[in-house]
């Protein structure tokens, strides 16, 4: 098997511009996710959040091949899928700290960001609840023959839960242009993969519906969109859908930063993985080839920190929702 | 019998250490329940205590955990299924509602499901609308579920033990926000049936009937009317189904006047069963009409400020008590 860089480079070269595209991806959610789960832990804001620091490969390397048109549907841990897509600090801290300014005016919170202009259907709070309805945007796709895909993100523990079984097959028996991406980082809640499924390699799981099923490293960016655009390109041919896993691991605990009750993992095992952080891993890339200097990335990290202190500050200082108001929105009038 | 204060989740705690301890037909399966001992610590040691036989972790599979505990009572065994927030019991709706619920009447009576599935519900921890509801209703209006919302440390060691006791298919209902809430509770194991209300306070002037955590709300408000001469009366239900009416009326013909509050939507909520029994029973004994206190009509929201206007509270509740008194 050639490394997936080597293959990603046969396909489509490696250019400047995607470099900095994945890398400002990923830079965006990491911070935001460190600055986010700081301030919930020190009581700043409201709630509990799932963070994706680790993970970010994987959101950013398939949202980097979609357009705004193509839809998404995410999870519990979903910020970064939010943000790889495109959505803006602003609103998203604000969800996040309850105001009438954030994406769902306060009403949803982490657990249930959405940005319909940017093709986010929504972040879920129930295990496996967003990818039926990924099939349906997909089937919304197929219909109207606007040549859009839908793509659905899970973890490792969601396809062990019905609705992922129903999806599959039924996506697979309509050929409908969606992929569904397992973002597969080892445990689910406190349950390692080999306490929850049989399957080393939950890929496997595809053969069952007659898709393709595709393992990618979850901590190369380049991979993952190479997979990502593979997958997304034989969706729009009519071909059906693909299932992708993403071999990844998340730095911080379920919930939170810190809060490990139990020692449920290896610190050794956190710190193997972070050897391979996926954005020390394209920086490298970048640099090695000449793409981009060191001070180039610098200057994103700068930029991004930045960004998240004009969102917080935006957010902070938004007005609170009425509660005149927790009448509107239950039905479309 | 000795007494000392536990926490909520620690006298839950000690009744599934107990009961576990006492029936070797009982066991424990659910998401994160053994290695973990649970999201909310309600199962902390039992795997220790009872081994991986008795105490275990499952995929994240709903329909299959309930589904499994179905087939697993009809068997004989004492399944306890956890659904760690009550918002999931959806994703398993079949398996509680068209299966667990009906095996007895269906069968003509031939197969009994003692099952008991636990839970957490309620909303005041910015946790949003799909980590935040309270759908006793729902639960309760199925023939052959029993339903059970305990409101005090005592009730919740009780109640699981009443619960996994009881040979028909039941929900424990825990409430998130009052897993540290401390009380007296025995250290003996004890068990507190179904369908017996419990008279939180006496009073004359009037009754509020308080399901689950608004209990504790109905507590504070009641003090505080007491400093103004105005003596309140509370019933806790304890369980939703079945519902101890009795206890109500009786308490209703004493005061003359009642507000049944609960955390869940007004619409269709228990408190409109609860009210339409007791005008039934007591209608000539009304000097008011018997109100209700609720959340609004919408799901449960995320924002601190919108999720403190949505659920009722104590201010709330003697407000609505004062007003009761007003009427002539
Ligand atoms: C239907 C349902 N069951 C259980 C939960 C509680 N829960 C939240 S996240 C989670 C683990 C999910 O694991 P995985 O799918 O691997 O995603 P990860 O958290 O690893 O990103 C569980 C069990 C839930 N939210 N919904
Ligand atoms: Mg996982």
């Amino acid at each position: 098997m050639a490394t997936p860089t080597e293959a990603l480079e046969s396909v489509m070269p490696t250019t400047r511009e995607l470099v900095l595209d994945l890398h400002r991806r990923m830079v965006r959610i990491r911070r935001f996710e460190e600055r986010a789960g700081k301030l919930v832990e020190s009581g700043d804001m409201p709630g509990f959040l799932h963070l994706y620091v680790g993970q970010e490969a994987v959101a950013a390397g398939v949202c980097s091949a979609l357009t705004d048109a193509d839809q998404i549907t995410s999870t519990h841990r979903g910020h970064g899928h939010a943000i790889a897509k495109g959505a803006d600090f602003r609103p998203m801290f604000a969800e996040l700290y309850g105001k009438t300014t954030g994406y769902c005016k306060g009403r949803g919170g982490s657990m249930h960001i959405v940005d319909m202009n940017r093709g986010m259907l929504g972040a879920n709070a129930i295990v496996g609840g967003g990818i039926p309805i990924a099939v349906g945007a997909a089937f919304a796709s197929q219909y109207r023959g606007d040549g859009t895909v839908a793509v659905s993100f899970f973890g490792d523990g969601a396809t062990n839960i019905g609705a992922f079984h129903e999806s599959v097959n039924m996506a697979a028996v309509l050929n409908l242009p969606v992929v569904f991406v397992i973002e597969n980082n080892g445990y689910a809640e406190f349950t390692p993969q080999d306490r929850h499924m049989k399957l080393t390699d939950i890929a496997d799981r595809a053969s069952s519906y007659g898709i393709p099923g595709v393992i990618v490293d979850g901590m190369d960016v380049l991979a993952v969109r190479n997979v990502a655009l593979e997958a997304i390109d034989r969706a729009k041919r009519g071909e059906g859908p693909t299932l992708i896993e993403a071999k990844t691991y998340r730095y911080f605990d379920h919930q939170g930063i810190k809060g490990m009750r139990i020692l449920y993992r290896d610190p050794a095992e956190v710190e193997a993985w972070k050897t391979r952080d996926a954005i020390n891993l394209i920086e490298a890339i970048g640099v090695e080839r000449g793409l981009v200097s060191a001070e180039e990335f610098a200057e994103i990290w700068a930029q991004t920190e930045a960004d998240i202190d004009d969102g917080i500050e935006f957010a902070r200082t938004s007005p609170d929702p009425d509660p005149v108001d927790i009448l509107d929105d239950v039905y479309t009038a | 019998m000795t007494t000392r204060e536990l926490t909520y989740v620690k006298a839950f705690n000690e009744g599934m250490h107990q009961v576990m301890a006492e029936d070797p037909d009982v066991f424990l399966i659910g998401e994160d329940v053994a290695g973990y001992g649970g999201v909310f610590h309600m199962f902390d040691g039992l795997l220790t205590e009872f081994g991986g036989t008795r105490v275990v972790d499952t995929p994240i599979s709903e329909q299959a955990i309930i589904g499994l505990g179905v087939g697993a009572a009809a068997r004989g065994l004492r399944p306890v299924c956890d659904l760690m927030f009550m918002d999931f019991v959806g994703v398993a709706m079949d398996q509680i509602f068209n299966q667990a619920a009906k095996m007895k009447y269906m069968f003509g009576g031939n197969v009994s499901v003692p099952l008991t599935i636990t839970t957490a519900g309620g909303a005041g921890m910015s946790a949003a609308a799909q980590h935040s509801q309270s759908l006793e209703a729902w639960l309760a209006h199925i023939p052959g579920l029993k339903v059970a919302m305990p409101a005090s440390p005592y009730d919740a060691k009780g109640l699981i033990v009443g619960a996994i006791r009881d040979d028909n298919p039941t929900i424990v209902v825990l409430n998130k926000k009052m897993l540290g809430v401390k009380g007296p509770v025995p250290e003996e194991l004890y068990s507190i049936p179904f369908g017996v209300a419990n008279i939180v306070r006496e009073g004359n002037n009037a009754t509020i009937v308080a399901i689950g955590r608004m209990v504790v709300e109905a507590e504070k408000a009641a003090e505080n009317l007491e400093k103004d001469g105005i003596s309140v009366e509370i019933i806790d239900p304890r369980t939703v189904q079945p519902l101890d009416i009795d206890t109500i009326v009786t308490s209703v013909k004493k005061t003359n006047r009642v507000l049944v509050v609960h955390e869940a939507v007004e619409f269709g909520g228990i408190g409109a069963e609860i009210s339409s029994q007791i005008q039934e029973s007591a209608f000539d004994y009304l000097d008011a009409p018997v109100t209700r206190l609720a959340a609004p009509f919408a799901p449960v929201p995320f924002a601190p400020i919108l999720e403190n206007a949505y659920v009722p509270d104590a201010p709330r509740i003697e407000a609505v008590v004062r007003r009761l008194l007003e009427r002539k």
